[in-house]
């Protein structure tokens, strides 16, 4: 899988979670762009990522993370 | 398949289209009937957390739009629910409202504040407990009740277990002021770890041993009736306790419940929600070939269909039959709806000798060529119930999805291709919830049977000398400890004849027993055919001095057509009289299914007083003077005299 074809998946994934429409994602978005991007949401968009990539995260992997760039790199290491 | 509720359809992948579309909708006048049967089928498949949260968001703005507007009486039950306990619970209370919907249950679930679940219990100022509840739920864990480490010195062990115990009795008496409808309290889910192994559970200190300890404690509560239980130790035993604690997720995110197995735990909690709102479903309607036996009997006859022991294809379809006959030992009406010839069809029950099930299990037996949907119409019919009250059990895919789309309303279980799951099936989707089990539900199957029965008979003569002929007992008591259980289950299932639809939970009516300002009264109706059990409820309330107010008047319509609401006005008047009340106000509230009793109070003689835009009305009738009609029944019981008199 390429980086932006993790990255469209991930958006996918975003548009689910966060319940909303118009979401411009790029590598450079973090938790501040976006509203619905809370705590509690943040639990659940690591779980659905989890599943959607069949991957695990360790907590230390996912805990310093800044934006969807840095995560989508994350899961790139997790599928390789 | 237990965690992934495999008896619901794969989610549409368009699942969040079709929300939005439907969400669209909630902003014109679409009546709330249609919106809110679009949102209970939305819940009718397999949903992971974001599609239950999204579903939840849309159930609690439709729910405002629907209290605000003109869009007409709900469909569905309304609850609003607290949920406190270990850890993070957003997400199980996502859970809870999406799968509510399922079980036609609109729940707005108020979280409470995090790590405070022993304050928000006792503190009667919390925001929890000052946010107009209907019930809560107490969702605790060992860690929470410091039953995570053993305690091996047997004494302490025991205090340990004792102090959990009190601690949870204290929070369940500090919700129960603010919960009218009561408080349920999930078991705990015991932790895998061994410490000894097998022996743990001799081990009185281990935790495992701790743990189960309090649960038979919760199980000892419940069964005083000061808690409802919702076993989410079972729950797990069935999905697995290793995917169930999930300590990644504990660790991180403070998940008490793995998000795995939330889809799960939300449907347990939303089923009991349904019992106690009366939503459970109340009959089973099965399809015949294929399903309660493997073979076509018009091809295959009586001798070559697969049922009994000696093939594992018989065993099957037996299993399906015995957990029919189970379920009917519980009050489920049974009812068969095939295509086939009806002589053809019956032939088995009779002449098969493995059938476990027989002609006399089955309250109505339809079979004939003509669509399924139609004939569970006809179903419904005969039987007096809702087609929300149905289960549709069927082999065949295409019939299942003809059912589905015709009647959104029935609940129609995935079935996998071996026939040996389908019992698992069934039993797992959890369609028959119960938080009672009365003396009525013992023999409902039959009393459906035997009103099959007059129905014949009714067509044999004219309808006063039937009447005359049934010999009908009522008795009429006022509310009271024997009766309490069956006249809470009336007051929460009855939904076609019901005058106000209002639901009161087994703890008010315990309180009206001895409530001055109210009348309970409770009504049995016996005859030549059989014991009816108790039929209906009245909950009458000094509005004034001289005014008696009914504040709730309902029948189960098993006795719809034997002048019962004309003996139950005798009844009331009555004992509005013992009272000096000089008038009785009578109040219809429209629901999306009471529309049977609209002109109730106008059939039995009330002036009307006003009628308000949303179809409600009030009615009058004044005492003086007023006498009862003869009716073709006499009373029993302590208040038989005064209504004679």
């Amino acid at each position: 899988m390429t980086d932006s074809e993790i990255m469209a998946k991930v958006a996918d994934l975003m548009v689910d979670v966060f319940d909303v429409d118009d979401l411009d994602i790029t590598p450079a978005t973090s938790a501040d762009d976006i509203e619905e991007w809370d705590s509690l949401s943040h639990i659940r968009l690591m779980i659905s990522i989890e599943r959607a990539f069949k991957v695990k995260f360790l907590n230390e992997e996912i805990a310093e993370l800044k934006n969807v760039g840095e995560l989508v790199q994350v899961i790139q290491q997790k599928l390789a | 398949m237990v965690a992934t509720l495999d008896w619901l359809l794969p989610a549409p992948p368009d699942f969040r289209a079709q929300l939005k579309a439907l969400r669209a909708d909630c902003g014109t006048d679409a009546p709330a009937a249609t919106i809110e049967e679009r949102l209970s089928s939305l819940a009718l498949h397999q949903l992971d957390l974001n599609r239950l949260g999204q579903l939840a968001r849309a159930g609690a703005d439709w729910a405002a739009i629907q209290a605000a507007g003109a869009h007409g009486p709900a469909l569905l039950a309304r609850l609003r629910l607290g949920l406190i306990g270990a850890g993070t619970l957003d997400l199980l209370a996502d859970a809870i409202a999406g799968s509510a919907l399922r079980h036609r249950v609109l729940a707005e679930v108020v979280v409470g504040d995090y790590g405070s679940a022993v304050t928000d219990a006792l503190n009667p100022a919390s925001r929890l407990r000052s946010a107009g509840l209907d019930a809560v739920l107490l969702v605790p864990d060992h860690r929470m009740l410091g039953l995570d480490r053993p305690q091996l010195e047997k004494a302490a062990a025991e205090a340990l277990v004792a102090a959990a115990l009190e601690t949870l009795s204290a929070m369940v008496a500090g919700l129960s002021e603010d919960a009218p409808a009561g408080v349920l309290v999930a078991t705990l889910v015991p932790p895998l770890e061994p410490l000894f192994g097998s022996f743990d559970a001799l081990e009185p200190g281990s935790v495992h041993a701790m743990v189960s300890a309090v649960n038979a404690g919760l199980v000892a509560m419940a069964a005083s009736g000061r808690i409802t239980l919702v076993d989410f130790a079972r729950a797990a035993s069935w999905a697995g306790l290793a995917g169930w604690h999930d300590d990644a997720q504990w660790h991180a995110a403070k998940l008490a419940i793995s998000p795995d197995m939330l889809p799960l735990a939300g449907d347990m909690v939303a089923r009991v929600l349904g019992a106690l709102r009366g939503t459970s479903r109340k009959a089973l309607v099965l399809d015949l070939d294929n399903t309660l036996w493997g073979g076509i009997i018009g091809d295959d006859g009586v001798d070559g269909i697969a049922v009994g022991q000696g093939s594992a294809r018989g065993e099957a379809h037996l299993a399906v039959q015995a957990l029919a006959l189970a379920l009917r030992s519980r009050g489920v009406v049974l009812a068969v709806c095939s295509k086939n010839e009806e002589a053809t069809a019956k032939a088995p029950f009779t002449d098969h000798p493995d059938m476990l099930l027989r002609d006399e299990h089955i309250a109505v037996f339809v079979a004939n060529w003509g669509d399924k949907a139609t004939n569970l119409r006809a179903i419904a019919a005969a039987l007096n119930i809702g087609l929300d009250a149905l289960v549709f059990l069927d082999d065949n895919p295409v019939e299942r999805a003809q059912v589905r789309r015709e009647l959104p309303m029935v609940a129609v279980p995935e079935l996998p291709e071996d026939p040996a799951h389908y019992a698992r099936m069934l039993a797992m989707a959890g369609y028959f919830e119960a938080v009672s089990f009365a003396a009525e539900d013992r023999v409902r199957a039959d009393a459906y049977k035997a009103n099959a029965e007059r129905a014949a008979f009714a067509g044999t003569s004219d309808m006063a000398g039937y009447l005359a002929s049934l010999d009908m007992v009522v008795e009429v008591r006022p509310f009271d400890s024997m009766g309490r259980a069956r006249i809470a289950q009336l007051i929460n299932k009855s939904n076609q004849f019901n005058l106000t639809t209002r639901r009161y939970t087994e703890a008010e009516v315990a309180a009206l027993e001895t409530d001055r300002q109210a009348v309970g009264l409770q009504f049995r109706l016996a005859d030549r055919f059989g014991d009816n059990g108790m039929i209906a409820v009245v909950i009458l309330r000094q509005s004034s001095e001289a005014t008696l107010e009914i504040d709730s008047w309902l029948m189960s319509c098993r006795v719809l057509g034997r002048r019962m609401e004309e003996a139950t006005l005798a009844a009331i008047v009555a004992a509005a009289r013992a009272r000096s009340a000089a008038t009785l106000l009578g109040r219809y509230r429209p629901s999306a299914k009471n529309a049977m009793v609209a002109d109730h109070y106008a059939r039995l003689g009330f002036e009307p007083v006003s009628t308000a835009e949303d179809g409600s009305s009030e009615w009058r009738l004044a005492l003086a003077g007023w006498q009862p009609p003869e009716l073709p029944m006499r009373f029993e019981g302590p208040m038989a005299e005064l209504v004679a008199a």
